[in-house]
């Protein structure tokens, strides 16, 4: 059994008729550790927290949340964590008071904890003068931070956020993290899923999910190591597209993808034996692309950014998904 | 408790925000009564009536004022030719049109049986036979008061009906606690259906189904405010059917208040189960219209009896808590029936009320679970 502050999940699947929208997922995620889960729409990535959360029953496999079994008692994983959406589930009709309070008899709390939490809400929210403002009447960040503070009015040690930063304006969203920031490290356990890839970096721990499937997980770092030995050029050139055919007609060239005006090519691994290939610089390639006409203005080897990691994975497992961050479609 | 507590404060709180939701709540059900009160009227009064008066004679000018002084006929033309008579019923000049003969007041005089012609339009089946009705009364009365001596022979036997309760015939007194009911089922169940729709919408009711919360607790927390708020509006319906009808309240006030809360009880049960399978408020209001307003108005004996319908839909209208609780009000209000008599009703009201409540309950803990 796990402890009280952890999540343990082993060969969880779910399937919905024939559908398997979980398929054998398996990692833990340790007290104060913000673990990022990835993936593009219909992952995944909801169905799972669904099941972590104990509103879903697994079809197979294990979870333990908290300690605590999700198949044996879901109600007793709801004691133990806190919940927010990107719908920041507020009641618009009720004041920021009114929401702390219900939210306080919902999970229980007496009125000492009640009223010692309710500053400690407002505060961090930055609502202090605005108890009596009704939350329609709060903008986008107010309102995301008074949500939160209602997830976390019963100090869950285990926070589950679904994508919550939808429809924020950046520098709420920054504030928004400086906040889980702290949660962490004060204990608490984030698991957070994000289409945004920036917000991916300041994970902890990352889990890309692909067609129910765990892609890739590890640290920023560690998941970029899929790039171990193929370096990725970013070039800009005058004609991008044309620039991109191109390129993928090169032998040394493994891949390319489109990023902004900029194309990334991923080049072919030299060291694996039998490859043939020699290595090549980036002066290799500006110089063949300048030879077929194409005016390149820049070129330099980069770190993959966790997109050309998502990229990559999504083209290993041969499927098709919109890349994240691309789209804000929920 | 207290969670259920919680729950309660929160829907008051929002109710009472929510002006528009109030207003709808409370002042609709008595805008819907003023409107139907004064719309469904059967009782027909001011019949244009048309008269052809051949025999001209006291006699016959006593049987035309017996109309006239009725209240339900205005005389509003005198024909002299049957060509009128077409003109006046085409034109809708007149409902009715009463020939009178020659030797009309020779055949009272001589205690022969007098005969006179009515004439009335039957392009309103209802109103046609209720136009006969009266007339026939008329006639009859003014016949006895004509004939010689004063007094018709009397028959070997004579009936004398008398009608208890509403002496009148008036047809709001019988329609008056049907819309009671008609109005407390689209309001209970509409608001209590959209409350919980509403926040499927608003994503609220999946933060409520990550918390701690059983369902009983979220249930009762939830109907408790709209129980009150339909008895509430029950009794500002019954209040104003009073004044503004003359409603008697011949019953005990507690066997009304039993009544209305079991059937408001059903009511509520029905707008959670509805808001249990409806995803918007749009297909929740369609729902609820479906399932208790054709119900409420057609099978529950409000309008058409019951009896009179075929075999079949009597056995639906089993099912249809109004018809219960339509009996039960209107034997408490008309009739002062003690509630101990009623007993049949306030069981079906009660099963009713636990089926629906049970239902919601089980649908809505799966959806949790």
């Amino acid at each position: 059994m796990g402890n009280n502050d952890t999540i343990e999940v082993r060969d969880l699947t779910r399937r919905f008729g024939q559908f398997v929208a979980v398929d054998g997922v398996s990692f833990d995620v340790a007290r104060g550790e913000i673990f990022g889960f990835l993936g593009s729409n219909g992952a995944g990535k909801s169905t799972t927290i669904r099941m972590l959360c104990g509103l879903l029953t697994p079809t197979s496999g294990t979870a333990i949340v908290g300690g605590v079994d999700v198949t044996r008692d879901p109600e007793g994983v709801k004691r133990r964590i806190g919940y927010m959406s990107q719908r920041f589930s507020l009641y618009e009709l009720l004041t920021v008071d009114q929401n702390i309070s219900f939210w306080g008899g919902i999970y229980g709390l007496n009125e000492q904890t009640l009223a010692e939490r309710r500053r400690f809400v407002i505060e961090m929210a930055g609502l202090a003068g605005r108890e009596q403002t009704l939350a329609r009447d709060l903008a986008g960040g107010w309102r995301q931070r008074l949500a939160l503070g209602c997830a976390i009015l019963h100090e869950p040690a285990i926070l589950f956020l679904d994508e919550p930063t939808g429809g924020v304006d950046p520098l709420s969203r920054r504030q928004f993290w400086r906040l889980i920031d702290t949660l962490s490290q004060s204990g608490v356990t984030v698991l957070v899923t994000t289409h945004y890839l920036d917000e991916a970096e300041r994970c902890h721990r990352v889990a890309l999910l692909h067609a129910g499937k765990l892609a890739a997980i590890g640290t920023t770092t560690e998941v970029k190591q899929v790039f171990k030995g193929r370096p990725i050029l970013e070039i800009r050139a005058d004609k991008s597209v044309e620039a991109m055919r191109l390129l993928d007609s090169f032998p040394e060239v493994e891949k390319t993808s489109l990023f902004g005006t900029a194309v990334h090519a991923v080049l072919r691994d030299a060291s694996q034996p039998g490859s043939g290939q020699a290595r090549v610089t980036a002066d290799d390639i500006a110089a063949k692309l300048r030879a077929a006409g194409i005016r390149v203005d820049g070129i330099a080897a980069v770190t993959p950014s966790l997109e050309d990691v998502f990229l990559d994975v999504i083209d290993r497992a041969g499927g098709t998904a919109a890349r994240p961050g691309s789209g804000q479609a929920a | 408790m207290t969670k259920a507590l919680a729950v309660y404060r929160k829907e008051l709180r929002q109710i009472l925000r929510d002006r528009r939701t109030l207003m709808t709540i409370v002042f609709v059900p008595a805008f819907f009564l003023l409107l139907y009160g004064y719309a469904l009227n059967w009782d027909i009064r001011h019949i244009p009536l048309a008269v052809q008066d051949r025999d001209a004679t006291s006699q016959s000018r006593a049987l035309i004022s017996g109309f006239t002084n009725s209240g339900y006929f205005d005389r509003v033309a005198d024909v002299y030719s049957p060509a009128d008579i077409d003109r006046l019923l085409d034109l809708n000049v007149a409902r009715a049109v009463l020939v009178i003969p020659e030797g009309f007041a020779r055949d009272v005089l001589g205690g022969r049986r007098p005969q006179v012609q009515l004439l009335i339009n039957g392009d309103n089946a209802n109103t046609a036979t209720t136009v006969m009705g009266y007339a026939g009364n008329i006639i009859r009365g003014a016949g006895a008061a004509l004939a010689p001596g004063g007094a018709a022979p009397a028959p070997f036997v004579s009936v004398t009906p008398r009608i208890w309760y509403n002496p009148e015939l008036r047809s709001t007194l019988f329609l008056v606690p049907g819309l009671i009911a008609y109005i407390l089922m689209i309001t209970a169940v509409i608001s209590t259906a959209l409350s919980i729709v509403r926040e499927k919408e608003n994503g609220t009711m999946e933060q409520i189904r990550m918390a701690p919360i059983d369902t009983l607790s979220f249930v009762i927390g939830k109907s408790i405010p709209y129980f009150f708020i339909s008895l509430a509006s029950a009794s500002l319906i019954i209040l104003a059917a009073m004044v503004l009808f003359g409603l008697p309240m011949r019953g005990n006030w507690g066997a009304l208040l039993v009544a209305l809360s079991l059937f408001i009880a059903g009511a509520l049960g029905t707008g959670l189960l509805i808001s249990t399978a409806a995803e918007t408020q749009q297909v929740a209001f369609q729902a609820a219209l479906l399932t208790s307003f054709l119900p409420t108005l057609m099978l529950s004996g409000f309008i058409f009896p019951i009896s009179s319908m075929p075999h079949v839909l009597q056995l639906i209208t089993l099912a249809v808590p109004a018809r219960y609780f339509l009996i039960a009000l209107r034997s408490i209000v008309l009739k002062g029936t003690p509630l101990a008599l009623l007993w049949p009703q306030m069981l079906a009201l009660s099963i009713y009320a636990l089926v629906m409540l049970a239902l919601a309950s089980l649908r809505l803990a799966r959806e949790k679970g």
